[in-house]
């Protein structure tokens, strides 16, 4: 792809570097649980930019004091979902603010075909634009 | 420290005193010291293991191999001796000598860990180990895990969660098994995995009278009061005699029989109304108010009153 020449999705923070180690992982929820923002894990296999919800990988971690704990989560959601997209998120309860405050991949399908770009004419010559995801086109659980 | 760092060799010495005292356990050994009375061999033991981490720094820091040894412990003893209290204390110990890295600690029984239907053990069981991690994990009176006459009981397989758990991931908590001493025995004797895992089993023996009077004396400071001389006098006797008594608890039936002779001195002392009471007789516990005690009268203890 030419605008995007790793061939990578790119969502979120840190998605236009190499994949994080483990111990980068680490190292950025240990600053989320430095902050009493409560981490949880999501996954999809939809890599639409517009796909906001993703399905979430058991509960919410509240109340974890080390990043120990979701690093063997995030583990144990590989090991599901090997060819998913996996991201953390760090959502911030703060009265006023309750809105996610980091969200990183950490896991992707071992191969990525991308999102190509749709036309569609309208009335006049108007044409709208829209991307699609080459992996939706297979049912739900078979993208990857 | 900082020259042993730049190349490490055999030649080099290192400071063993610094890093003693950079890790600042000897703080924590002599609180340990003072704020808990007699348990000799449960202080020798946490020495013991206080030394082998130091040790095993300093290994570290000379490119010395240093496996991470397990930390894993069983606490068993009679109810009342400080069980609980030692294992807060080891929390702090291992925080401070960086084998965990959180240093706080999860206490839970039986009912946190354990769900009440199929599929519901697991998750719950890995919860309390993510709350745990970084820290240390106290499950008391361990041995409810097990229940062998239950078939289908749960407990196996949380027990198998924290087996696979304390086995991976020793870096990330030590768990700390606690109960009394003869069913904690059957427990391992039905789970020898168990056992084999951890590492340190410590006895926590009774207390004997002399200790409990210190225990005693320590409590009241603690709450700001203190006994009169003859008031000490009386509750050495208090003391014997309540250890006779069946449900005896150690320490915590001392608690609980310096909560009532604080009563009894509110009483007193809200009856003497009339003249000006000084600071002392508010702190002041006095021989009274432990004789008033049916221990000395009936000789039961008080709780048997009220059916506890």
């Amino acid at each position: 792809m030419i605008t995007n020449p790793t061939g990578r999705l790119t969502q979120g923070q840190f998605s236009f570097l190499p994949d994080l180690t483990d111990e980068q992982i680490s190292a950025q929820i240990k600053w989320a649980l430095a902050h009493d923002w409560a981490v949880s894990i999501e996954y999809t296999d939809d890599p639409h930019p517009r796909n906001t919800y993703w399905e979430m990988f058991g509960l919410p971690m509240f109340d974890l004091k080390d990043p120990a704990a979701i690093l063997m989560e995030i583990n144990e959601a590989r090991k599901t979902f090997p060819n998913y997209y996996i991201r953390v998120m760090a959502f911030n309860s703060t009265r006023g603010v309750e809105s996610p405050a980091m969200s990183f991949i950490v896991n992707r399908p071992a191969n990525e075909p991308g999102l190509g770009l749709s036309r569609q004419e309208g009335q006049g010559r108007e044409i709208r634009y829209g991307f699609h995801a080459y992996a939706t086109d297979k049912p739900e659980g078979e993208r990857y | 420290m900082s020259d042993t760092e730049n190349k490490p060799s055999e030649l080099n010495e290192i400071d063993i005193d610094a890093i003693y005292r950079e890790s600042e356990i000897q703080d924590v050994l002599d609180r340990l010291d003072a704020e808990l009375i007699g348990l000799v061999p449960v202080k020798t033991r946490i020495r013991e293991i206080a030394a082998l981490l130091l040790i095993d720094k300093l290994r570290r820091q000379l490119d010395l191999t240093a496996g991470n040894p397990s930390m894993h412990m069983s606490f068993t003893g009679n109810p009342g001796t400080g069980k609980t209290t030692v294992a807060m204390r080891m929390a702090d110990i291992l925080h401070r000598l960086g084998y965990v890295r959180q240093g706080h600690l999860v206490a839970v029984t039986r009912d946190d860990l354990v769900g009440q239907y199929i599929g519901h053990t697991a998750p719950k069981t890995r919860e309390v180990l993510k709350k745990a991690m970084g820290g240390v994990l106290f499950i008391d009176e361990a041995y409810y895990l097990y229940k062998p006459e239950n078939e289908r009981d749960y407990g196996a397989e949380s027990i198998e969660i924290l087996l696979q758990v304390m086995e991976n991931q020793r870096d990330d908590l030590v768990v700390i098994l606690a109960g009394y001493k003869d069913r904690m025995d059957k427990f391992f004797e039905s789970n020898p995995g168990m056992s084999s895992r951890i590492a340190h089993h410590i006895d926590f023996p009774n207390y004997n009278p002399t200790e409990l009077v210190q225990i005693a004396k320590l409590m009241l400071a603690e709450s700001n009061y203190r006994m009169s001389d003859e008031a000490e006098d009386v509750f050495a006797q208090y003391v014997v005699k309540r250890m006779e008594m069946p449900n005896f608890a150690n320490a915590r039936s001392i608690r609980n029989a310096l909560d009532r002779a604080r009563l009894r001195q509110a009483n007193r002392l809200f009856n003497s109304r009339g003249r000006m009471l000084t600071k002392a007789d508010l702190m002041t516990i006095e021989a009274d108010d432990f004789l008033k005690s049916r221990i000395f009268s009936d000789g039961v203890d008080d709780n048997s009153e009220d059916g506890e």
